[in-house]
């Protein structure tokens, strides 16, 4: 392999690994506040990406215009989905929820099999996004540039806003113990409300930029990106943020990198990554970055 | 008066043979059809009955008896797949029967003709077990790996190629079929596979395979995907600067192909069934066949589905007249010996498989638009 190559499979791998990383992000940030697999999350990625293909595609609105929307029209259904399926099981057993997401997810899928059809669209891609740079033999596509500074920028913001303001705080407060923090004043359900949306813009914004990298809307276009997400987070360790980043880039590589290195076995690439994710379990039950919490009852 | 009465008597005796001998004649061959009419392949199963329709129209009879044509629908299950055939081979006595659209639904009908000793021959059922290890069943379609010998032989002797890639989703037999077919046959011909790299169902990213084959420097990649995934390859062809050609099959044959390709899907190829109404120049058959559609189904386009089951009764039309019987035995002799038969799709001979040989259909995207470019006879 020559070095050029080398770094075109780096370039390729920091591209989709952030995409993992922004989608993991959602995951991670649900379950360590609820203790919820959000199963919905790949789903509402799929909403955002169909909302930007209308945005766009079928009204002509400018993509920055088509995006905000798209991330604002995500998120008031990610509230919705909280509050219709998620809150009235909030003192059922866990497993309830879980089924409840599962639900809402092929809910999801099917209803947009029945109101966008089936038929995969393609998405027009902003022209400046698809030129490239040129450096020797590597191709750098401005887009594939673009996803992980997005991603950077997203993940700056999120911390700040988890670590630095007062939602932020009471949602750390949650995380911890949901009953003492309704004692000391703070309105839950709201804040479980908040986080929902920031979750659901966040999976917007990576179903926006998912579009961008695979120019293709469809309704199952989600499942995948959210299952190997969730790997992501579960190897970072679920309910850490910069665990969610790590996993997410930590999986780009590895299965880029397989099949880089190992062609004649290019299509074991997604076994790659459990095997990885396996090691790292045993490892360490919890994953990279995972705090060993006690299970609360 | 004698005479006169006698010649009467004989005139008479002449009529009543006469008519009694087309009494006898009369008596109807009856070719079963079981398509899906209704559920989720009704689409192409009422194309191919709008086809073996326009055929009978066209070839009524045979040996001096007419042709009825039992219709029944298979409901695009394979339940009443296997119902349906054992109807028209039990109740409706049929000599010869054609279906269907669906291979599943094809393998559940021979599995029935196959105990009931009459012949079939199925539309557009390319999946090579339908016929497989099947003495009565026939197709007048060819099978899946048949067009990736084709593509091989279209790189490599009208392209002049010589040196190749596959990229297929493994866990897909259709991609595993041609792909395989591909390589083995672009070998023989005396070219070189430079590399096979594999992906599974749902990837969306393929730039790691991609960069891969841009290291190895082939002139064409192989790539039997469906449309949507095989977009997204020539799109991400492109952004990384390969300048090796795609090839795909037929399931890359879909108007949103362009679509949802765009620019990317300049200079593409791939290999369909030989009858397409576009084609620049139509054999005699296929004008025939065309003219025919237009005037029987004037709103309608022509289309291959509508061929394929023109074809699939005019190969059991071909088979009676050559055995000169009606017999299920000596139609089934017939059938496997079809060799040359001039058609709206080319020339069409049955092989040791069942299947039906014929010309590949290339299609070449052009300017943004889907250009039929030729026809190519697989060798190997």
């Amino acid at each position: 392999m020559t070095l050029e190559m080398f770094f075109q499979h780096c370039f390729n791998a920091l591209t989709l690994g952030s995409l993992y990383a922004l989608i993991a992000i959602g995951y991670t940030m649900v379950y360590g506040i609820l203790r919820l697999i959000n199963f919905a999350h790949g789903d509402i990625l799929m909403v955002g990406a169909y909302f930007v293909f209308f945005g766009t595609f079928a009204f002509g609105w400018p993509w920055g215009l088509a995006a905000i929307l798209a991330i604002v029209g995500a998120s008031v259904i990610g509230v919705a989905i909280e509050r219709v399926a998620y809150r009235p099981l909030r003192e059922a057993p866990r497993i309830s929820a879980l089924i409840s997401a599962i639900a809402v997810s092929f809910f999801i899928e099917s209803l947009a099999v029945v109101v966008f059809s089936g038929q995969p669209r393609p998405v027009v891609q902003p022209e400046w996004l698809i030129t490239e740079w040129q450096l020797g033999q590597v191709r750098i596509l401005k887009l594939t540039a673009f996803v992980p500074v997005m991603t950077a920028i997203l993940v700056a913001v999120l911390l700040y806003v988890v670590y630095k303001t007062k939602p932020g705080l009471a949602m750390r407060a949650i995380s911890k113990d949901i009953e003492t923090t309704r004692l000391m004043g703070v309105r839950v359900d709201n804040i479980i409300a908040f986080t929902f949306c920031i979750g659901s813009a966040l999976a917007a914004a990576s179903g926006i930029m998912w579009a961008l990298r695979y120019p293709q809307v469809h309704p199952y276009m989600g499942i995948m990106p959210g299952l190997k997400a969730f790997i992501a987070a579960v190897f970072g360790g679920i309910g850490s943020i910069q665990g969610a980043v790590i996993g997410g880039l930590a999986l780009g590589f590895v299965e880029i990198m397989a099949v880089a290195f190992l062609p004649e076995l290019s299509g074991y690439r997604d076994a790659f990554a459990f095997v990885l994710l396996v090691l790292v379990l045993v490892v360490k039950p919890t994953g990279l970055l995972g705090e060993r919490l006690k299970e609360k009852i | 008066m004698k005479l006169g009465k006698r010649l009467a008597g004989l005139a008479m005796l002449a009529l009543t043979l006469g008519f009694a001998g087309q009494a006898v004649a009369a008596e109807p061959i009856k070719i079963g059809v079981y398509l899906p009419l209704t559920g989720q392949n009704a689409f192409g199963g009422q194309l191919e009955l709008e086809g073996i329709q326009l055929a009978h129209k066209q070839m009524p009879t045979v040996l001096d008896r007419p042709i009825e044509l039992v219709v029944v629908d298979n409901k695009s299950d394979k339940v009443e797949a296997a119902n349906a055939v054992k109807r028209l081979t039990e109740r409706d006595k049929v000599v010869a029967l054609i279906g269907t659209y669906g291979s599943s639904l094809a393998m559940a009908g021979a599995e029935i003709t196959e105990k009931a000793k009459i012949p079939g021959v199925g539309t557009s059922c390319t999946n090579p077990l339908v016929t497989m290890g099947k003495k009565y069943y026939f197709r007048a379609c060819f099978i899946d790996p048949y067009q990736g010998a084709a593509a091989a032989t279209y790189a490599f002797e009208n392209l002049g190629f010589k040196k190749a890639a596959v990229l297929m989703d493994m866990t897909n037999d259709y991609a595993v079929g041609l792909a395989n077919f591909f390589s083995r046959s672009f070998k023989k011909l005396g070219g070189e596979v430079v590399a096979n790299l594999k992906y599974s169902s749902g990837d969306q990213d393929f730039t790691a395979q991609i960069t891969e084959l841009i290291a190895k420097k082939p002139d064409i990649v192989f790539m039997p995907a469906y449309f949507a995934e095989g977009a997204i390859i020539m799109k991400q062809a492109r952004e990384l600067g390969a300048t090796f050609r795609l090839m795909g099959a037929d399931a890359m044959d879909n108007p949103d192909t362009v679509k949802l390709a765009g620019k990317a899907a300049e200079g593409f190829l791939h290999t369909t069934f030989p009858y397409d109404p576009t084609m620049p120049t139509m054999s005699g058959e296929a004008k025939k066949f065309t003219d025919a559609w237009k005037a029987a189904y004037p709103e309608k386009d022509t289309n291959v589905n509508g061929a394929l089951g023109y074809n699939s009764y005019f190969m059991i039309y071909d088979a009676i007249k050559r055995a000169g019987s009606a017999d299920p035995e000596a139609i089934t002799k017939a059938l496997a010996s079809t060799k040359d038969l001039v058609t709206p799709l080319g020339t069409v001979s049955v092989n040791a498989t069942h299947d039906a040989e014929m010309p590949v259909g290339i299609i070449e995207y052009k300017g943004g638009k889907r250009v039929y470019v030729g026809e190519v006879t697989p060798k190997q």
